[in-house]
């Protein structure tokens, strides 16, 4: 669905025009309690997060001066009203603070699946290669592997799912992410990297696609032996 | 073509090109580092399936997008906005 545009939206939530607002709900709400949930600890209280948010951003509209785009300024308000600490349960931790726990500057692969950085010939190289993924035309999402790729998101630390959910689900650019999270470019990435790297993981553990090439990597003596 | 193999400072391990792909796919790999990445690449059938692996996760997760809203908070925003409308 091509997004409406801003100052159309803008104009007509001003005018109190319901079709609207519902077209504004219907598009952020679902991205938005997936960034509600990294900052709560409940589903229950992320939905009261982006209700009150919605609330913030109708009494809000009158000033929004369109410096940024309307979704990232309603995004920043979910932000703020998550991290508000409330009287329940909410946390007050930003969301940058939750992202640097989770880089933890390790390896995103498993170095067993490469040859040790003294093997004689090929330092570094593979040992246990990907193999290729038996994709059917419609993609990954058409097969069983939704569901291994769904429940592998859901697996992953807040701060990850979060920057992958928005990134490669919802489509956002990096820099609305960033943006919207409060948290550098090169934190984003750090996170989308670990994410995109676990997920690749998970779909390749689930269809076994690996390959043990160590036999391969002997002195060319023995390789292309024509037969 | 140049062939590259013969030198090995030009050349990447896969361990580190692993590390390199998403900065590679975000477009912010210097380009020097992009040259050694392709070339590796190039002649490495693991990685060329990593990359193509990574790419394939890379905005390409759409249809997992939830559509949905709980009906009942949609509608108790609704409502919240007719009682504030002007």
């Amino acid at each position: 669905m091509p997004e409406p545009r801003d100052e159309h939206l803008t104009a007509a939530l001003r005018d109190g025009d319901e079709r609207a607002f519902a077209t504004l709900v219907d598009l952020h709400t679902p991205a938005m309690l997936r960034v509600a949930m990294a900052y709560v600890p409940s589903r229950a209280v992320a939905e009261e997060v982006v209700q009150e948010t919605w609330i913030a951003v109708m009494r809000g509209i009158d000033d929004f001066e369109g410096r940024s785009s309307l979704k990232t300024w309603i995004f920043r308000i979910l932000a703020n009203v998550a991290m508000r600490g409330g009287s329940r349960e909410r946390r007050s931790v930003p969301f940058a603070a939750l992202a640097a726990a989770e880089d933890t500057g390790e390896p995103t692969v498993d170095p067993d699946r490469f040859l040790p950085p003294d093997h004689e010939l090929f330092p570094g190289h593979w040992a246990i290669a990907p193999a290729r993924w038996p994709t059917p035309e419609e993609g990954l999402l058409a097969g069983e592997t939704r569901g291994v790729i769904a429940a592998a998101i859901e697996a992953l630390p807040k701060a990850q799912r979060t920057v992958l959910s928005l990134r490669d689900v919802e489509g956002w650019s990096s820099e609305e992410v960033c943006e919207a999270l409060e948290i550098s470019a090169g934190n984003q990435r750090i996170l989308l990297h670990r994410a995109r790297t676990r997920v690749r993981e998970a779909i390749e553990e689930y269809l076994g696609a690996t390959e043990d090439v160590t036999g391969e990597l002997v002195p060319d003596t023995a390789q292309q032996d024509p037969t | 073509m140049t062939d590259d193999r013969a030198h090995p400072e030009t050349d990447l391990a896969c361990i580190e090109e692993v590390e390199l792909i998403t900065d590679y796919l975000e477009g912010v790999l210097p380009a020097a580092d992009v040259r050694r990445l392709e070339a590796h690449v190039e002649m490495c059938p693991g990685c060329t399936e990593y990359l193509a692996q990574m790419r394939s996760i890379a905005g390409g997760l759409g249809a997992l997008r939830e559509e949905s809203i709980p009906p009942e908070l949609r509608r108790a925003l609704l409502a919240s906005f007719r009682e504030r409308r002007p």
